[in-house]
């Protein structure tokens, strides 16, 4: 006995919480659920969020995003690539955590790898897509005239159930790359990278309450993620007619965009593209005459 | 701050006489149908509706009430011309019809102005240089787009939705009608639109327009009706895409009856822009802008600079002096050509502003109104202004319509700010000052989709137009106003 325990050293188990305005409490309501593995293994209790616990994370939501959306594109190119770095360094403890989920090694390493990947690459457009998607408008009248993408504000988003870390990542960046911040249900069925996740963002530079990241059920989460008041957007990408319905009836309350992105194989090489930035962008039109 | 002892005598001396535009060369029917499939045809339950003149109560012409059975046969028709005709054809020849309708409409362009101003209430001034010619501008940008697609989406492969419903609202009838078609044609898609039920006439005048063209049948059909129809159309399981502009109220109806139907839409809604005025301001100039955004089409803009937020150092002089050209704005008959402000343009509209102008002043706030005359018959509202009033004022909060000013002051920049972005709605904005730093910060800071600097309700059609929050979702015009008719593939 005294033997076994001299080599056996009892594992440290982590709590997994939710991310809130750059820390990470647990749920306001103390509920929880109870992640298993195949055999039926406790893996983790995952906090259960309630309403207060989203409404919480809109006010910081709201908070962080105007100075959020005046950071230099280059700073935030930076940040980006930042979050590649931290993910890469705990690049074992992800895939880890996505084969105690249920995936094969081989496949939870090019689910980790590809979100690397994927953040490179976004963190690259920051300082372009204003370029791209911009116009300097010849207008007939002596004005000059032009028009300028803006982030749409905040952003809710109901993050892949299935793609639990590659599609959050290619969820999440083009929000916070264009200058939204943003509010992300995690998938149900595989919360613990997302939590991790929060992690990687904190050792980012990635300022608090930019991104907030809850846990929790979606029959309870959804209405509030598409009704709030103070929210500018939603973005849904899982469940049929009856989600999208659902959420595009409670967003009409305050006329959100909706933006649908079910049905993506986010592992495709050219899952990434600009045209998601743009999807949580505004477009500004700005006119001044010319004259002396 | 000193105010001017002499007010400018703008209307001192000499009465203007009457300048009316001639009628003779207009030719409305007694009564029209429905422009469906290439021509017009009856509806099928014969009902009809007036449409009025709004300076005078007198009716103009009877017109069709679409109904459901209608609108299925006007969508079958695009979806029809879709596949058949305009869906198949060669970007270029898409395009060249669309220049032949904006061609056509330059040369019945005096006709199209003074139908719009008789149906609507507008002036002529405003018809003729605004409304007529920019719709004519907007077919020709867009016709140009057809078989360029390619290059507005950079490593994307535009195709066309299919059939787009379109209902469009009174107050800049013919111009919205550009709007809402000439993209839509543009990216190869076909229409079915509906114009507002008290100002049909230049729509179903369109109609004529795009048969002489001689696009083919059923490629852009015009329907007319109330609300009812408007529901049926955007609401048909055989339309793809939608697109609104009218109030906030309607439009978020919309959105939640499109739910799950997996419809794309464009919505145009409201706004309460703030136009806001900084003591280095050149003055006299802001006075006009002020002019221009609230009083141009008799209030009927959703994006008018309804409340103007003035520094408090100038607002004395600023509001004196814009009392005073308030006095000589003329309110009248819409056909003359020295005609300001002309009709409202109905007596639910009138009705409508009225009712604010009441609670204005039960709110505290203080009324001023210019002392001009105005007809007997028709509905007219006097410019109006509103001071003392304050951020939680219904006025201050609620779109009116109509020409109605609420004034507030500020100290400093982030009070113009905070009180500017203090609003459900993020259509337009107005700043007016000499400072280029203040400028760019401040239209950076506005929450409104079109910002105009030491201007106002200046509209172009390479510039896209739309609004943030609650004032609508997507843009219309220019570039961006592409994207509302495509769908984007790899």
């Amino acid at each position: 006995m005294a033997s076994t325990a001299k080599r056996q050293r009892i594992a440290v188990a982590k709590t997994y919480k939710i991310y809130i305005d750059g820390k990470f409490p647990r749920t306001e309501s103390g509920r929880y659920f109870t992640l298993e593995d195949k055999r039926g293994n406790v893996i983790a209790n995952m906090c259960r969020s309630s309403r207060k616990d989203f409404r919480n994370s809109v006010v910081a939501a709201r908070k962080a995003q105007a100075n959020w959306a005046k950071a230099s594109a280059y700073l935030r190119g930076q940040i980006l690539y930042r979050i590649a770095e931290m993910l890469e360094g705990r690049r074992e403890q992800f895939v880890t955590e996505l084969v105690l989920q249920g995936a094969g090694r081989r496949a939870a390493e090019n689910e980790v790898d590809t979100s690397i990947d994927r953040l490179i690459y976004f963190a690259g457009w920051t300082d372009k897509y204003q370029q791209i998607f911009s116009a300097v408008n010849p207008v007939s009248s002596s004005h000059f005239n032009f028009s300028v993408l803006e982030p749409t504000g905040v952003v809710s988003m109901l993050a892949p159930d299935n793609s639990s870390l590659l599609g959050l990542v290619s969820n999440l960046a083009p929000v916070i790359v264009g200058g939204n911040s943003c509010i992300v249900l995690a998938s149900e069925t595989k919360p613990l990278c997302a939590v991790s996740f929060a992690e990687v963002l904190q050792a980012s530079d990635v300022p608090a309450g930019v991104v907030n990241i809850l846990t929790g059920f979606r029959s309870e989460l959804t209405e509030f993620f598409a009704s709030h008041m103070d929210v500018n957007a939603i973005i849904y990408c899982d469940g049929g007619k009856q989600v999208a319905t659902a959420v595009q009836e409670a967003a009409a309350n305050n006329i959100k965009r909706v933006i649908d992105r079910t049905g993506i194989n986010w592992s495709k090489p050219d899952a990434g593209h600009p045209y998601l930035i743009r999807d949580t962008q505004e477009v500004k039109t700005t006119w001044h005459p010319i004259g002396t | 701050m000193a105010i001017p002892e002499n007010k400018l005598a703008f209307d001192g001396g000499w009465e203007y006489d009457p300048a009316p535009e001639s009628t003779d060369h207009i030719k409305i029917k007694k009564r029209y149908g429905l422009f469906i499939d290439g021509e017009f045809v009856k509806p099928a339950q014969g009902r009809y509706f007036d449409t009025i003149n709004p300076a005078t109560e007198e009716k103009l012409s009877r017109v069709a009430d679409a109904s459901q059975a209608d609108v299925d046969r006007a969508v079958a028709a695009a979806r029809k011309a879709y596949r058949t005709s305009w869906g198949r054809m060669k970007a270029a020849e898409r395009g060249k019809y669309i220049f032949r309708i904006a061609r056509i409409m330059q040369e019945r362009a005096r006709e199209f102005s003074v139908i719009e101003s008789l149906d609507g209430g507008k002036p002529i001034r405003e018809s003729r240089d605004v409304d007529v010619p920019l719709a004519a501008a907007h077919f020709f940008y867009y016709a140009g787009w057809a078989d360029k697609l390619d290059y507005a989406f950079p490593g994307r492969t535009a195709r066309p939705l299919g059939v787009a419903g379109q209902v469009i609202p009174w107050n800049f009838p013919l111009l919205m009608l550009a709007w809402k078609i000439a993209p839509a044609l543009a990216c190869g898609n076909t229409v079915v639109l509906k114009p507002a039920e008290t100002t049909p006439l230049t729509a179903l005048k369109l109609a004529e327009v795009i048969a002489d063209a001689g696009l083919p049948p059923g490629v852009v059909n015009i329907i007319t009706g109330a609300g009812a129809t408007g529901a049926a159309l955007l609401q048909h399981p055989d339309v793809d895409k939608v697109a609104f502009t009218g109030s906030t109220v309607v439009g978020r109806s919309i959105q939640k009856a499109l739910a799950g139907t997996g419809k794309r839409y464009t919505l145009e809604l409201g706004g309460k822009a703030a136009n806001i005025v900084f003591a280095d301001a050149a003055i006299d100039q802001a006075v006009e802008g002020i002019v221009n955004g609230i009083f141009f089409n008799q209030g009927h803009v959703c994006c008018a600079g309804s409340r103007l937020l003035v520094q408090e150092s100038v607002a004395d002089e600023v509001i004196a002096k814009l009392k005073d050209r308030m006095e000589t704005l003329i309110v009248g008959d819409p056909l003359d050509k020295n005609t300001d402000i002309g009709a409202i343009n109905s007596p639910m509209q009138l009705e409508k502003i009225e009712s604010y102008l009441k609670i204005g002043q039960e709110e505290g706030g203080e009324m001023h109104q210019s002392s001009c005359r105005v007809p007997k018959r028709g509905y007219w509202c006097r410019p109006t202004i509103f001071t003392g009033v304050s951020q939680s004022s219904r006025v201050v909060q609620e779109e009116i319509f109509g020409p109605v000013l609420a004034i507030q002051t500020f100290r400093s920049y982030d009070e113009a700010l905070s009180k500017a972005n203090n609003s459900p709605y993020g259509l337009s904005g107005g700043i007016w000052t000499d400072k280029g730093a203040k400028i760019f910060h401040m239209t950076q800071q506005i929450r409104a989709g079109v910002v105009w600097a030491n201007t106002f309700n200046k509209f172009d059609p390479t510039s896209p137009f739309g609004g943030y929050k609650e004032s609508g979702v997507g843009r219309e015009g220019g570039l961006h106003g592409l994207d509302a008719y495509v769908k984007l593939g790899a």
